[in-house]
């Protein structure tokens, strides 16, 4: 399967004999024969697609990595998100049905606060995910592997933003899991649209790149897995509470919110709420994407530049 | 500046692949210095090694050559091409096979291949027959398909080198080729190693820790120690530098001591006397054992035994370096991929 995924890259000007006579002499220079310098793909896009192909492959080969990964927002959602039960709590005091649908919408911008979570735990299974795209490099960098690559002519960004874009697209899947399950749970789908499902994983690729560049940039030093699991722990619960995954922002205290307002988790949480579930935002959906976007771009060039200065010693 | 003695002294067969310029490494802000100040030459289509002990500066100088480290100062040439200025051009032109085993294990043994193939930007259309002839030469085509962690030792170490072949390089990198493999299998790899010589014409620059590898493998050696190199010259030139042959000649009379007399004979370099043996540092070992003979039976003497002793490379390291080829404090993080390399290699 992989081979035909290669077979775009196949020039088609190749000549058989030409071909025939190397695959005897291991031993011929590459500079030697002109014919054989024009046959190489040096596109940078060939490489990262080797390199980014290996790690999906390695990870979708393994179903079992796949399940355990989907436990823990599959038990935020199935345990949490149905014993906190903001609705029951607020009709409890004697609101009615009207009273209550009126303070949840206020509070939370939905009528369901299962689906205000489901839309946080989007954002919290990539960054769950994209929080590991540095184990894997610390991985990498242990077991050799990390040394055969920096050894062959593909480019030191290529090889850091390969370990970016598996570590997205393992996210954007397991994100999308995660909905399936949300709704089965009952999540709120009266407000689903394809546009708006678009426009939502348009927000998820946005942090997973950030958010995995992030922490593939902490990791490019990195040999020692103990360490890059301490810097995991450090960021990503606080990460995760202070943003609106769980709870809204307007009702923490004013310096968490000034904190909240910073953490990008946030912002793919509002952008992903106002269009899965028609809730009103804190900004508008351009805001949201415009800053999401600068994050991406700006920790995946740091990541760039950082590997071109710290993966040749 | 030993080295360029004795690239002079020695014939030049070939035009040089690898020149090294004063080529210096330091680590933590010049603290720890792990390549001195060193040159040398290899030349097209010999096996160069570099012998030395854990930590002596090999693999420092191998990643610089291959431009995985970037030296401190000093140049090198690496197919003609500079190491700071055509990084990208050199790692083209080379194949590396490093220490530890990188290939992925939760791959075939044809995958990894193909995927150092695309690394190095080589279509497939070209990769796939060339990966094939690649695991039939060092017979790994039955197991191809099968994932490396059911790989023995010296199978992850032909598919290394399968995989440090599959660009087409005149110049093949081998650091410690065979580091922790048993007996036959290292035998198996140094037999591969002296085909890509002699069938293919490749240049191999290689690094060991181990005399006898270094001793019936390469053409010419650099001991290294410390991070400079002591000595550059062949097996053979190495052994005889150090003095030639030992004589060592048993006499029945302990008395008188003869060692003046002995001294003062052609050839004889050093004497040294206990219980009535003498340790005889001789040049011609065949020429002078009957000489001495001739002069202890001349003092009326009786000789019970002589041995004729000629000069290990062993020997040659301990004349250079002052000591035996010991292990070095490495730091810990190399200890942890040797260990890693040695283990994978047991299984």
């Amino acid at each position: 399967m992989e081979n035909k995924m290669g077979a775009g890259d196949e020039p088609s000007f190749r000549e058989a004999t030409v071909q025939e006579e190397l695959a005897k002499h291991p031993g011929r220079d590459i500079q030697e024969s002109s014919s054989i310098s024009l046959r190489l793909n040096t596109s940078p896009v060939h490489g990262l697609w080797a390199l980014t192909k290996r790690d999906l492959k390695k990870w979708y080969t393994n179903p079992y990595q796949l399940l355990i990964s989907l436990i823990q927002p599959a038990v935020w959602l199935g345990l949490f998100g149905k014993a906190v039960n903001f609705g029951a709590f607020v009709s409890s005091a004697g609101a009615s049905r009207a009273q209550q649908d009126a303070i949840l919408l206020g509070i939370f911008g939905t009528t369901s606060y299962f689906s205000f979570l489901a839309c946080g735990m989007l954002a919290s299974v990539i960054l769950f995910n994209s929080a590991f795209a540095g184990m894997s490099v610390v991985f990498d960098r242990r077991f050799g592997f990390f040394n055969k690559a920096l050894s062959t002519p593909v480019g030191r960004g290529t090889i850091v933003t390969a370990k970016v874009l598996q570590s997205v697209g393992r996210s954007l899947v397991q994100a999308a899991i995660v909905l399936a399950i949300a709704v089965g749970l009952g999540m709120d789908t009266a407000q689903f649209s394809v546009a708006g499902l678009l426009g939502a994983f348009g927000f998820l690729f946005l942090m997973a790149f950030g958010l995995s560049s992030l922490f593939v940039m902490l990791a490019l030093r990195s040999s020692n897995w103990q360490t890059q699991m301490a810097i995991i722990n450090l960021l990503n619960l606080p990460l995760l509470f202070a943003s609106n995954s769980i709870f809204p922002t307007k009702l923490m205290p004013d310096w968490l919110q000034t904190v909240v307002k910073v953490n990008p988790v946030s912002y793919a949480n509002d952008g992903v709420r106002q269009l899965l579930l028609g809730a009103s935002g804190l900004n508008t959906l351009w805001f949201d994407y415009a800053y999401l976007f600068g994050f991406a771009v700006f920790f995946s060039i740091v990541g760039i530049v950082l590997s071109w200065r710290l993966l040749s010693k | 500046m030993i080295s360029q003695q004795e690239s002079v002294l020695l014939p030049s067969l070939s035009k040089p692949i690898i020149v090294v310029d004063k080529l210096s490494k330091t680590f933590s802000n010049g603290k720890i210095i792990a390549v001195d100040n060193i040159s040398f030459e290899v030349r097209e289509g010999e096996i160069f090694g570099f012998l030395g002990p854990n930590g002596a500066g090999k693999t420092t100088t191998i990643n610089m050559l291959t431009t995985i480290l970037r030296p401190s100062s000093g140049n090198a040439q690496v197919c003609g091409q500079d190491v700071h200025k055509h990084a990208d051009e050199v790692r083209r032109s080379v194949g590396v096979v490093p220490q530890e085993y990188t290939a992925d294990e939760d791959m075939t043994g044809h995958d990894n291949i193909l995927l150092c193939a695309d690394l190095y930007g080589l279509p497939r259309s070209d990769s796939k027959p060339h990966a094939d002839e690649l695991l039939r030469l060092v017979e790994l085509h039955d197991a191809a398909n099968r994932k490396v962690n059911t790989y023995s030792g010296g199978m992850r170490r032909r598919l290394e080198l399968a995989c440090g072949l599959i660009n087409y390089p005149k110049l093949l990198f081998l650091d410690e080729p065979t580091l922790g493999l048993d007996v036959q299998t290292r035998a198996a790899v140094w037999k591969y190693i002296r085909m890509l010589k002699e069938q293919y014409h490749m240049t191999l620059f290689l690094t060991t820790h181990y005399m006898e590898e270094a001793d019936s493998l390469c053409d010419r050696i650099a001991i290294i120690d410390h991070g400079h190199i002591v000595k550059i010259g062949s097996p053979e030139e190495l052994k005889a530098s150090i003095g030639g042959d030992v004589i060592t000649v048993t006499v029945r009379e302990r008395e008188p001591d003869i060692s003046p007399n002995i001294a003062r004979l052609d050839l004889v370099r050093d004497v040294k006397q206990t219980d009535g043996a003498y340790r005889v540092k001789v040049k011609l070992g065949e020429e002078a054992a009957p000489r001495i003979m001739d002069l202890i039976r001349s003092k009326g003497l009786h000789v019970t035994k002589i041995a004729l002793t000629k000069p290990t490379l062993d020997e040659a390291y301990l004349e250079f370096t002052g000591r035996e080829l010991r292990e070095e404090e490495i730091d810990r993080m190399q200890m942890f991929s040797q260990r890693l390399t040695m283990r994978r290699a047991r299984s």
